[in-house]
């Protein structure tokens, strides 16, 4: 599975992003659409169409020591444009 | 100040709601201009809202229960099914509308929960509307954080071998999970297996019910 990095801009305006997953290292589960970009649909412009990445991260990535068990998982939508490539280890 | 009980609780021991008295806020008054824009122009009118409302109100989980009912007795459905879980339950004859669904199995060793932390996104088409508590702030934030302490709450205790995969419903897609089958159920058909079936146990907040 690729390896992802969720950038880590904190944008004004109407962002699908969630805050606490941006600057996250996770992996590509699987790929869906192109759906046309909710944050230009959202101003009334012409969606740019973007693939949309199913992204799954470890608990210990998204909270490190306070992850209530390191091991669990979690997975969410995130458009192409806040995606960076990562580097194999 | 007095706080006499029967003046804030029904005789069925319940607090009273207050009165909605507010004003309109500024989203409730949106909606109303645009809509009676709307009805002026011509392009809708008043009974194909109220026919739209009564089709979202006879959604309700006893659809969602028919398909896990099917993935656990079909297995060319379960396929189908995690294949394209909007087209397979189009072709079981459900009217979803344009929802995009992926299905979530449990296994012996996984459990899945879902949660919208940036607003209040559930598969409405095929389940109904989402309970209230799933739009609260306590259950987006808390759900991403602590599954576990969570689904505690909700009476779901799971062993420490088992993986909790939270799905954070940020974008297009809806999910419904698929719970595990109830074991003492072989030879059961389909009808019978749907009513084991809860809606928490597809939003991954509870486990069917046992026989």
């Amino acid at each position: 599975m690729q390896r992802v990095k969720v950038r880590a801009d904190m944008p004004p305006g109407h962002v699908r992003t969630p805050a606490y997953l941006r600057g996250k290292i996770g992996v590509t589960e699987r790929l869906l659409g192109p759906f046309p970009n909710p944050e230009d649909l959202a101003y009334g412009h012409v969606g740019q169409s973007l693939i949309l990445h199913r992204v799954r991260f470890s608990m210990a990535e998204l909270w490190g020591d306070a992850a209530e068990a390191p091991e669990d998982t979690l997975e969410a939508e995130i458009y192409a444009h806040w995606l960076e490539p990562v580097d194999a280890p | 100040m007095p706080h006499d009980h029967h003046d804030h609780l029904s005789p069925s021991g319940h607090p009273y709601r207050p009165d909605d008295d507010q004003p309109l806020s500024y989203w409730q008054t949106l909606e109303i201009a645009v809509r009676e824009l709307l009805v002026e122009k011509g392009i809708t009118t008043p009974a194909d809202i109220a026919v739209q409302i009564d089709a979202m109100d006879a959604r309700n989980p006893a659809m969602g229960a028919k398909v896990v009912a099917r993935y656990w007795t079909d297995a060319d459905f379960a396929a189908a099914l995690i294949e394209d879980a909007a087209r397979a339950t189009r072709e079981m004859g459900f009217d979803i509308g344009p929802l995009k669904l992926i299905a979530l199995p449990n296994t012996a060793t996984l459990h899945n929960i879902v949660v919208c932390t940036l607003c209040s996104c559930y598969p409405r088409n095929l389940l109904g509307l989402p309970p209230d508590w799933y739009k609260s702030r306590a259950y987006r934030s808390r759900t991403v954080r602590e599954p576990r302490k969570v689904l505690a709450e909700f009476g779901v205790t799971l062993p420490d071998n088992t993986e909790v995969r939270v799905h954070d419903s940020t974008a297009d897609m809806r999910y419904i999970v698929i719970p595990n089958r109830p074991g003492g159920t072989d030879g059961w058909d389909a009808a019978a297996l749907a009513d084991l079936v809860t809606r928490d146990s597809m939003i991954g907040t509870g486990l069917p019910r046992t026989p």
